[in-house]
Order: structure tokens, then sequence, then C-alpha cells
């Protein structure tokens, strides 16, 4: 399948800040493709420019073959996005607002389906001033779909949700995704990248600093492998560190924690070196490494600073 | 065209559902109509079709406050730009509101004119046609006077004072409320600049004496120009998004929005015939002063 979406060397600012300094990624048709990075990184702006919404001050951004600014009325007809900050009329009900964006586009889908599938049909009636903030954002998302776009824009979809919704439009973008929709999602949850995303971009100071699968992007994470191991008797800190492989090791909880660039070869050491010692193994757990051991590991900051 | 026919729809929905609109879209002017025709009036049938200009005049000019704020809103709650995703310009955007608010308009200016002739008997409201045109462009002008003002300010605040720095003028300075002819000769080379005296001044003379709409051509042009000025204007300064905010140039653009009604006021003083012809509309209604009863 083809480019659908390519940003090359992306630019912008606001007056003395930099949001954006040389963005480059490209999207294949039918991907779900994440950005993910701490709140002020510059994936809104990002997807803002991808969306028309902004203009950029450098670089170029191809959308379906193109340009955002310049595509007028056959740009957007070719997309569809859940913004963040943004609203709809207090007075207006659930279908009426489905039917008012319908109406703007030659190519729609129908209304009833498009409620039931977002759970909203017993919400049809009701006007947007009374749905919860879950309802709001499937309307939303319905919204964004009302007229069969070929790329889906979500900026931040779940952010200030509660678990049980956020696994309610997870569920929704990965029916999309069955349908073969292109989607750009930004995110500052990792739970999301790893579940939903085929390609992740990292991005912090409004600069990508990895990309790649989630695999991929974990397993070049090195030494974030942790091994947390209960022991019967208390051994020093620098006995296992000295372990093969070991490359850190702390204690917390009464529990040792050790990180390792080949586990399997550790926790080998590690059981030879206790029945030498005479001591015992309580527990062993394996912690794989997360997107967000990689995000630390590339910026040494946690994600939710 | 058939976005433009959707907002329009979309617009008048909201505003039949909205208490503010009904208020002041409905109840207010038909306050004014029983305030001017039963007490400035007295229901005596010739005074009454001279302050039904007035009447008319107020119910017409209050459309740039509701359009302005709600633009406004539309603006700082991220409603517009939604729209903006869809393919929807500006133009669309503004010319809905135009129509919506026309639309909204005429029939509570009809319910005015049907009351007078019902409560007061008015016999005549002499050049129909020349009323319709007249309350058309009237409507539209001061729409467009109010998407001008949404264009160069932020916040629902901000439009509030700038409204009312614009209502007060053209209310007390126009002879919507107190007769032209009334104000002092320097007020009224003044009030020759407004657009609603043109409103006022021409209603009074298709209505007293059924002036053809070619006699009011003066008139006609100023709300006309005016609206035409207006919508380009606020169009080319058009804002989707609450955080852009309003440049210098904008500023400049929208206080431009004047020039027509200075050329104007500055014909009538030197050539033209409002004042007069809003002297001799008073003086007709006056000969006849009221019996008292």
């Amino acid at each position: 399948m083809g480019t659908i979406i390519e940003v090359e060397n992306l630019k912008k600012s606001y007056g003395p800040i930099e949001a954006v300094r040389g963005v480059g990624f490209e999207v294949r048709e039918g991907q779900v493709f994440g950005l993910l990075g701490p709140n002020g990184a510059g994936k809104t702006t990002t997807v803002e420019i991808l969306e028309g919404l902004r203009c950029p001050d450098g670089g170029c951004v191809r959308v379906c073959g193109l340009d955002p600014q310049r595509g007028g009325h056959r740009f957007k007809q070719e997309i569809g996005a859940v913004l963040q900050a943004t609203a709809l009329p207090e007075k207006l009900r659930v279908a009426e607002a489905v039917n008012l964006f319908a109406d703007f586009y030659p190519r729609r889908r129908e209304l009833s389906q498009l409620l039931r599938r977002f759970g909203l049909e017993d919400k049809r009636t009701a006007f947007y001033s009374q749905l919860s903030g879950g309802q709001r954002q499937r309307l939303a998302l319905a919204l964004a779909l009302v007229n069969e776009p070929r790329v889906v824009f979500l900026d931040e979809p779940t952010a200030g949700l509660d678990p049980q919704v956020r696994r309610e439009i997870y569920d929704i973008i990965e029916e999309l995704k069955r349908e073969n929709k292109t989607i750009l999602l930004t995110t500052h949850y990792i739970e999301e990248a790893e579940r939903l995303c085929d390609q992740v971009a990292i991005i912090d100071y409004g600069r990508v600093i990895a990309l790649g699968t989630p695999t991929e992007l974990k397993q070049r994470s090195q030494d974030t492998t942790r091994i947390r191991v209960h022991l019967a008797r208390p051994e020093p800190d620098t006995a296992l560190r000295d372990l093969e492989a070991v490359t850190e090791c702390r204690t917390t909880d009464g529990a040792y924690l050790l990180q390792s660039r080949r586990p399997p070869q550790t926790i080998v050491a590690l059981v030879k070196y206790l029945e030498a010692r005479n001591n015992e193994l309580l527990s062993l757990e394996i912690i794989a490494p997360s997107l967000e051991d990689v995000f630390i590991e590339l910026t040494g900051r946690r994600l939710r600073d | 065209m058939k976005t433009i026919w959707t907002l329009t729809k979309l617009r008048m929905l909201l505003a039949m559902r909205n208490r503010a609109f009904i208020f002041f879209s409905l109840v207010m002017p038909l306050a004014f109509l029983f305030l001017y025709g039963g007490i400035f009036a007295r229901g005596e049938p010739r005074a009454v079709s001279y302050v039904m200009a007035a009447v008319l005049a107020l119910t017409v000019m209050g459309s740039f406050w509701g359009l302005s704020i709600q633009l406004v809103l539309f603006r700082e709650q991220g409603i517009l730009r939604r729209f903006r995703l869809a393919p929807i310009g500006p133009g669309a955007m503004l010319a809905s509101s135009l129509l919506s608010n026309y639309v909204l308009t005429v029939p509570t200016v009809i319910l005015e004119l049907l009351l007078a002739r019902w409560i007061w008997k008015v016999p005549s409201f002499g050049n129909l046609w020349g009323v319709f045109v007249l309350i058309t462009l009237g409507a539209l002008a001061f729409a467009s006077l109010g998407l001008i003002v949404a264009s160069v300010t932020n916040t629902n605040q901000e439009t509030q004072v700038i409204n009312n720095a614009i209502w007060f003028p053209l209310l007390f300075l126009s002879g919507a409320t107190i007769p032209f002819p009334l104000l002092p000769a320097w007020v009224q080379s003044v009030g020759v600049f407004l657009p609603a005296t043109h409103l006022v001044t021409g209603l009074q003379q298709v209505m007293l004496r059924s002036a053809p709409v070619w006699q009011v051509g003066p008139e006609i042009l100023a709300l006309a120009g005016g609206t035409m000025f207006c919508f380009f204007v606020s169009r080319s300064l058009f804002r989707w998004e609450p955080e852009e905010k309003v440049t210098r140039r904008a500023k400049l653009w929208a206080a431009a929005a004047v020039i027509p009604f200075l050329l104007l006021g500055s014909w009538e003083n030197a050539h033209g015939k409002m004042r007069q012809d809003a002297r001799s509309s008073f003086l007709q209604t006056i000969q006849r002063p009221p019996e008292l009863r």
C-alpha cells in the first residue's frame, strides 16, 4: 500500500517558541500511526498542520497527495478528525449534529448505522450539553467518520476519560483499523500507543527522537529488562551487580531489582550464585521493557512529568 | 449554496432554542411597540404611524447585538474550529449568519405592523414595497455591522463593551428615540453619518408619504453599500481559532467600515435633504396634535 501522509522537515514556531523543529515521517495507507510524547512536545501542532488548521513555517506536508493548505474542499472531504479543545453548540441534539455534518459532504454514512456503532442510539435526541465526556468523545468520533474519510486524525482521543471509557474508545479504533482506515493518533499514554499503533514516532521538544513499530522500539532499548527477585536472606548489592550481563542492581521494598542485557544468562548466574551461598530464591519476576522505558532512556524523563 | 442553507437552518434552529434570542428579538421589539405606539403616540393613528418607523428600525438594529455575540461565543468555545474541518469557507459561515438573522427578523416586523393596525387602527403604512426593501437592507446592514464587531473582538465581554459603544449613539442620535428634528442642529449634522438615521428617515419617507423607492435612493445606497463593505471586510478578517488574535491591520480595516457612511454623511450635510425630510415628516404628524381626552 502506498504512502498516504508525508511529512518532511516540518517547522512551526509561535513567536519565540519553536513548537516543531524539523519533524519528518511517513504513514502508509491502512496504518495506525502514533505520535507519542509528553504534553508540549509538538504533537498537536503537527497534527493540526496536517489537518490544514495551521500553516507551517517550513517543510513539506502531503496528505492523500494534497497540500492541506491548498487542497481546499477536496482535501477536507478526504479527512476526518477528532480535535482537542473543541465543542458543538449546547442546544444541538446528537442526531442533528450527525445530520448537520453529513450535509456538508457529498459522500456520507447513514445516520442510524453511525449512531448504533458508537453506542449513541438512546442519546439521539439528547442535547450536546447533556452528554458525558465519553459520550461527547464518541460523538466526535462519529462526526469524524461521517464523510467516510480516507485519513482519520485523532488528537489525544482518550485524554481526560476514565479507564472504562478509554477502553471503549480503543475498541472503536481497533474496529476502524480492521476496516483499513489510515489513522494518525497522538497520545501521551504508553499503553494506547502499544495497543493500537502499527508504527510509533516518539516525539520530544518538537523532534522525532525514535521511529518504528512498538516491538522494534522496545528491542532497540538496551539494559531495560528488569528482573525482580525476593531472596530468603539478604545479599550485598555489589555481589549481584557482578553477575553476568547485569548493569544495575537496586533494592526496593525488600526486593532486588536487577537490570540485565541478557536475562536468561543473568538468571542462570543468579541461581548458581545463590546455590553456592546456600541462599534461596523466593520469587522471580521478569519485567519486559515498555515504551515508557524507551522514552526515559531517550530523554532522561518520564512521559508524564 | 447548499452549505449556506444547511448552516442557515442550523443557526435558526439554535436561535429558536435560545431564550435570550427570543427575548431580544421578540419580547423587546414588542415592548418598544407598546411603549412608542401606546404611550409616546398615545395610540393616535397618525402619530402611531410616525413612531412605527422608529419601532421597525429598532427591531432591525437589534440584529447586530445577537450576531456579534453568537459568533464570538462560537469562536471562544471552539465550535468554529470544528466547522473549519468540514468543507466550509468563511463566506458561507458569514452569509448564513446574515440570512438566518434576516429570516428570523421579518416575522417580528410583520407582527408589529399587524398589531399596530389592529390595536391602533393605523389606516396605512404607505409604500409597503419600500418598507420591505428598507427592512431587508437594514437587517443585512446591521447584521453585517455585527460581523465586523465579531471580527475585531476576542471575548464576549469585549464584544458587549464595543456593542454598547455603538448602540447608544445609534439609539439617541438617529431619530430612533428622540425625533430627529428635535435634536440640536449640530447633533443632526453628526446624526446623518449614522446608518440608523438613514434607516429611520427612509422608513418615515416610505411609510408616511408613500415615497417611491427611488426617492429614498441615498438611504438605500447607504445601507446596501454598508452591508457589502462590512461583509467583505469581515470575510477577509474572519478568524476560526480562539487563540488567533486580532492584528493591527484588521482593526484598521474594521475601522474603515465607517468610510461609506462618512462619505454619504458628508454628501448629506452638503447637498442632501435628509434633515428636511425628517423635519417635514415630523411636522406633518404634529400639525394635528391628538385631542386631550
